[in-house]
């Protein structure tokens, strides 16, 4: 005799249920947390860099950098004088909740207004791991395919922004710009889209602006919740 | 490759589901994974093999129920898949544009069998 159990329950539950109480202690302490994922090479380290180096000195802002193997991220961000931490996976192809709340544990670190994690290079795996982020970010450079989010859907459709990176390179690379804003809206008709390029910084004043308002509404809510 | 990762999670989920049943075999596991949640069903399915293999579950077979991209219109409460080339969403009924995700974002353990040895 056979019977069928139901269970209908998440495979990364224990994920979800970490994810759940890191969001709800972000939310809870006013910390924005952006979750930033590419293939590798797009430039997350670069647009960290360019983040970094325009933030006043008493701006409450962190970052956790997620690589594979080495420190070699933290070491470059760490220079701008902000905390900076890195997780090493030591083979794994993503960052999930545990790592994030281990991280956080180890780390003496007051509560940041923002925390800007640095997945682990790789458009596919990331998508599947709520780190408890409030918005997930993919950067596109034009020097891959204008095609990405139609081959990597997962991710485009969770993203909140798109950054388009390396727009100073357009005139060098057969990357069409229009289809690659018409691929992810198809994708995710919400998604936001921001083409910068940190070598020449163009664009790079409307990415700080995004990052201003989702601090700004996060401190409303902050206030709004106290009062 | 993070279908090993996800079958471990499957494989230590269905361990714990089958203490709460002792006396039976585990005969099979369903799966339901979405278009749209980034996991490859084949790389999956060889991972938890891998697993399973040599334990005390093994042979285990997977059933896994592919769930295709669909939007549910609020407007209307039309449901219609969202598909290639152009992953229209806006409503086909009644031209709603504000259409919400309903399936395809799926990684759920949705059924154990069970067997009496």
């Amino acid at each position: 005799m056979t019977e069928r159990v139901p269970i209908e329950r998440k495979v990364l539950s224990e994920n979800g249920r970490i994810a759940a109480e890191l969001r709800a202690r972000f939310q809870e302490r006013g910390t924005v947390c952006l979750n930033l994922i590419s293939s590798p090479g797009a430039g997350k380290t670069s647009l960290l860099e360019r983040t970094l180096e325009g933030m006043n000195r008493d701006e409450r802002i962190a970052v956790l950098t997620g690589d594979i193997q080495t420190d070699n991220d933290a070491q470059r961000l760490a220079r701008f004088g902000f905390p900076v931490r890195q997780i090493t996976t030591g083979g794994t192809c993503h960052l999930d909740a545990r790592m994030i709340a281990r991280a956080l544990a180890e780390w003496s670190l007051a509560d940041p207004e923002l925390l800007l994690i640095e997945n682990v290079g790789n458009l596919v795996c990331p998508s599947s791991y709520d780190l408890g982020e409030a918005a997930k970010i993919v950067l596109l450079s034009v020097t891959e395919g204008d095609d990405k989010p139609l081959k990597y859907p997962s991710i485009f459709f969770k993203a909140e922004l798109l950054v388009l990176n390396k727009v100073d390179l357009l005139p060098y690379v057969p990357f069409d710009m229009s289809r690659a804003r018409k691929n992810a809206l198809r994708i995710n008709p919400r998604i936001e889209i921001l083409e910068v390029s940190c070598q020449s910084g163009a664009g790079l004043d409307r990415w700080r602006a995004w990052l201003g308002e989702r601090c700004q509404k996060a401190r409303a809510e902050v206030a709004a919740g106290a009062g | 490759m993070h279908e090993l990762a996800i079958a471990n999670s499957l494989f230590q989920a269905v361990q714990t589901e089958a203490q709460r049943h002792p006396g039976m075999r585990v005969g099979r596991v369903g799966l339901r994974i979405g278009e749209l949640s980034g996991v490859d069903p084949e790389a999956l399915r060889f991972s938890f093999d891998a697993i399973v293999k040599e334990t005390p579950f093994d042979p285990l077979p997977l059933e896994i129920e592919l769930c295709p991209r669909r939007h549910c219109c609020p407007g209307c409460g039309h449901t219609f898949p969202v598909r290639e080339p152009d992953y229209a969403s806006d409503c086909p009924r009644c031209g709603g544009k504000q259409t919400e995700c309903v399936s395809g974002t799926e990684l759920e353990f949705s059924y154990l069998e069970l067997e009496e040895p």
